[in-house]
């Protein structure tokens, strides 16, 4: 899901790559593509796609071997949902919060979930 | 490495570039973006050896392109806006064109040209603005060269094609390479396009990374005015709103609206990227 899309594009980016990572379809130990592969894949500059690797190499979820590539951390599952889960509650259950008080709803809305 | 110093140009009493300085560093596909008629195609044909500089320089690696010497001739690419409709089929112009590229490479012709969808067996003269258009992006970046100077190149491409054009020059061009693309058609190259050059009348008014333009201003999408905005623009979401960035917080730089800021403040926005 996703609340912002006026984020820019690199920690968009940043996020599918973790959104993959949460769902299972990339795990630890994988290979990622190339800067300038991934780049080309999605039609986006690879300076970009640079600073995404460099945001996700910062936060511990790929880290690269020099000369062959990017990988996937063994432990990048455990480090998204702990960071996703704190954007969650800091940022969209606020966002969330104030919109369901806005429409006059209250948290019997959730209750037949 | 490209370094324009003092440049100045005119056509007869004319004057079109006045004082031009710029550097152009490896790896980089520079957008030019510029209101019509302030020298973008004119720059562009100064940097590959077109024409002469009245005034000032140009080096393209310490060579100055208008000597015109094979070394550098061989290893850029000036893709005009209007390209010719060579008499011959795309294969045969390709396999007698490409030998002036030392590096040129028929194999990736054809792997471009059948990605955007054109038959290498079709006359050139014969075929419609958008595939002779296309035909000439694929022999370009065939001829694997270091510089490439894009005069609009997605004018006239169908919708799938300026995806594949956008995909194409970063999958076929080498990390050391510098394109410098002139375009209007910002919305069609937003995201490949980074650093951004924007020329006005006889000037460089920016010359800078996404990165640092999304430092300096803030691109607010949301629907409350702010008062420090230096540009508003309504929109069917809401308005985008530029104002300087005053929290650190990133925001999604919109290259249109960032043009017409600039435009609108050139004076504050050149103080605020140090010109």
């Amino acid at each position: 899901m996703n609340f912002n899309t006026d984020k820019p594009i690199y920690l968009q980016i940043a996020d599918v790559i973790s959104d993959r990572i949460l769902s299972g379809e990339l795990k630890g130990g994988d290979r990622i593509p190339s800067v300038r592969e991934y780049g080309a894949d999605i039609g986006v500059n690879p300076n970009t796609m640079m600073r995404s690797y460099e945001k996700l190499t910062a936060d511990g979820i790929i880290f690269n071997k020099r000369g062959i590539g990017y990988f996937v951390a063994d432990d990048a599952r455990d480090t998204v949902l702990a960071a996703q889960r704190k954007e969650f509650l800091e940022k969209d259950v606020p966002a969330i919060l104030q919109r369901m008080r806005l429409l006059g709803l209250d948290s019997t809305i959730f209750e037949g979930e | 490495m490209i370094d324009i110093s003092n440049l100045g140009f005119s056509y007869g009493p004319k004057s079109v570039l006045k004082n031009i300085s710029l550097k152009a560093s490896e790896g980089n596909i520079y957008g030019l973006l510029g209101e019509n008629g302030v020298g973008k195609t004119t720059l562009l044909t100064l940097l590959c050896g077109l024409k002469k500089p009245l005034e000032g320089s140009i080096t393209v690696d310490g060579r100055n392109p208008f000597n015109r010497e094979p070394s550098l001739l061989s290893d850029q690419f000036y893709l005009a806006d209007e390209v010719t409709p060579v008499h011959a089929k795309a294969m045969s112009f390709a396999k007698e064109h490409g030998v002036f590229w030392p590096k040129f490479d028929l194999d990736k012709f054809f792997t471009i040209l059948s990605e955007l969808e054109v038959a290498a067996d079709q006359r050139m003269d014969a075929m419609s603005a958008g595939q002779l258009k296309k035909t000439w992006i694929a022999f370009a970046l065939a001829c694997n060269a270091k510089y490439y100077y894009m005069d609009e190149p997605t004018n006239g491409l169908d919708i799938p094609s300026k995806a594949q054009f956008r995909k194409a020059v970063t999958k076929y061009t080498s990390e050391d390479s510098t394109l410098i693309i002139s375009t209007h058609q910002v919305r069609d190259l937003e995201n490949i396009i980074d650093p951004i050059i924007i020329l006005d009348n006889q000037e460089v008014l920016v010359n800078a990374t996404m990165e640092e333009i999304s430092r300096k201003l803030f691109f607010d999408y949301g629907s409350e005015l702010k008062a420090d905005a230096l540009y508003l623009e309504q929109t069917p979401g809401g308005c985008i709103q530029v104002y300087p960035n005053v929290t650190g917080e990133e925001s999604k730089v919109n290259v249109e609206a960032f043009f017409n800021t600039v435009h609108a403040h050139k004076d504050v926005i050149k103080a605020m990227f140090n010109l």
